[in-house]
């Protein structure tokens, strides 16, 4: 064991810079075709804010305080999530003629997709500020622990990202599946809702979502000024590393097999 | 002389060769209440063994299918064998399928970097090669405009400088590269040259003997899976040769 840990960090060491240049290439193809640039990631969240704050506070009754930031952390949040694993998972395919040339370790590719998604969403955490600002949420220091929800979700997203790319190789159809998941997830997610109006009965979908639990932390330190509940971010801290961990196992023991199905 | 950089030993490589693939959960399932789902075994390779040493220069033989690409594969580490053992002593320079690496949208001197990160290469020692690299690729002004603007003879030219630009300890060569026109060619053909000699290791892959009794001082011949010879270039070429009159 101890043999494979130093042969991965030497690997890895050889290979960081190649990380560095898959995550710089995905962020800068992403906005280069565009006028607009970077500034892309500060408006499109922006906007589906304003549209959908309009939207709730004329059509349903306004029942959440300060609806544009509790929705855009809880969307902003999903969408590095959804972003995040998807890319991961499309990573293995979409490079498989390099994969099949040349030796480089697999998981890069998955990782670096993963990298480039939460770049941008710490990127759009400025737009998250300035809206705290206009709408007069106050500045706390407990903002700071908001660094460990996010870590969570930073392990999470890597460690889906990393089982659903090795599934995919095996079974393409999962890219259409996991669009159907990424889409209940949404729903079933409070994001825009107030997790109030699920039946009690069903509250449990929310107590097991380790998105929600992260979203909920995030909003305690962000919005309402409070600690969260050490519970919430234990769960979201245990989900994220059971996440890395099964990724790591399913993708190690499976990648040697990835050549003859890419 | 005679330290061994690659050993191959034993090596097996198995490929299911069912007719139809299935890489669909729903094509999975269908077939397997269908009891459908077999596994059709085929070996690309089967008790292949080989030593390379250093500064040695091996040329691998045979026809269509008969491995030798599979070979390389497994000695590059993009696949491992299903049985054998192989070990590499030395770093590995593949000069597999030029451009490979590239990004379409990316502009040449990004591409540079990109494809130097992919070879392994460290920031500073792609920054230290980035003059030489360019000139020799004589993109000139072009450096700084996306590669999918490129002509394809521009591409291949530049794949083929920043391949070349570092002195390899094992090369590997998948058919013989000729690139660009016919002044770029004879440059590429010196570059080559000044790369094989001193103590490189070079493994290559052709068709034709006359390129391998050219470039190799040993061969191997490899026919369904197998070795059938190995030893000095011209013993196996002429058996190989033999064979394929026999052949036709």
């Amino acid at each position: 064991m101890t043999i494979i840990g130093h042969r991965f960090l030497v690997n890895f060491n050889k290979y960081r810079y190649l990380l560095n240049e898959l995550v710089k290439r995905d962020i800068k193809l992403k906005y280069r075709r565009s006028v607009l640039g970077i500034f892309w990631s500060f408006l499109e969240p922006l906007l589906s804010m304003i549209v959908l704050t309009i939207i709730f506070s004329t059509l349903f009754k306004r029942n959440i305080a300060n609806f544009p930031v509790y929705y855009l952390i809880g969307m902003l949040t999903y969408q590095f999530f959804a972003g995040g694993t998807k890319a991961a998972m499309l990573s293995m395919v979409s490079n498989a003629y390099i994969l099949k040339t040349i030796y480089i370790p697999k998981y890069l590719y998955s990782l670096a997709a993963t990298l480039s998604n939460f770049v941008t969403y710490l990127l759009s955490l400025i737009i998250l500020f300035m809206v705290m600002a206009v709408t007069d949420v106050n500045f706390t220091m407990y903002i700071i622990f908001a660094s460990l929800p996010i870590l969570a979700l930073l392990l999470l997203t890597i460690g889906v990202g990393l089982i659903m790319a090795t599934i995919n190789v095996f079974f393409r159809d999962m890219q259409h599946l996991y669009g159907v998941f990424l889409m209940l997830l949404m729903w079933l997610t409070p994001i825009f809702y107030p997790p109030e109006i699920v039946p009690t009965s069903f509250r449990f979908v929310q107590t097991y979502n380790p998105l929600f639990a992260i979203i909920t932390c995030c909003r305690s330190s962000f919005l309402y000024g409070t600690l969260y509940d050490i519970n919430i971010l234990l769960f979201a801290i245990g989900s994220g590393i059971t996440a890395i961990v099964v990724g790591i196992i399913l993708f190690y023991k499976s990648q040697d097999k990835f050549i003859l199905h890419v | 002389m005679g330290e061994t950089v690659i050993t191959v030993d034993n090596v097996g490589m198995e490929f299911n060769l069912s007719k139809e693939k299935v890489d669909s959960l729903k094509e999975f399932f269908i077939k397997l209440m269908k009891r459908e789902l077999k596994f059709q075994p085929f070996w690309a390779l089967k008790n292949v063994s080989m030593d390379v040493e250093k500064g040695d220069r091996v040329g691998l033989v045979g026809l269509n299918g008969a491995g030798k690409s599979t070979l390389l594969k497994l000695i590059s580490g993009v696949m491992k064998p299903t049985e054998g053992r192989i070990r590499v002593k030395g770093r590995l320079s593949p000069l597999l399928a030029l451009g490979a690496g590239f990004d379409p949208s990316y502009t040449g001197r990004e591409n540079i970097f990109l494809y130097g990160a992919l070879m392994g290469h460290t920031k500073q020692f792609i920054e230290s090669k980035f003059d030489e690299i360019v000139e020799f690729s004589e993109i000139g002004e072009f450096i700084d405009v996306p590669l999918k603007n490129y002509s394809s003879g521009m591409g291949a030219r530049l794949a083929f400088s920043i391949a070349t630009a570092v002195q390899p300890e094992i090369l590997i060569l998948d058919e013989v590269l000729s690139v660009g026109d016919a002044k770029f060619q004879e440059k590429s053909r010196l570059r080559m040259n000044s790369l094989m000699e001193g103590q490189v290791t070079i493994l290559f892959v052709s068709h034709s003997t006359d390129q391998v009794r050219k470039i190799c001082d040993k061969a191997v011949w490899l026919h369904q899976g197998k070795v059938i010879t190995q030893g000095p270039v011209d013993e196996v070429c002429d058996d190989y040769e033999k064979f394929l009159q026999l052949k036709n």
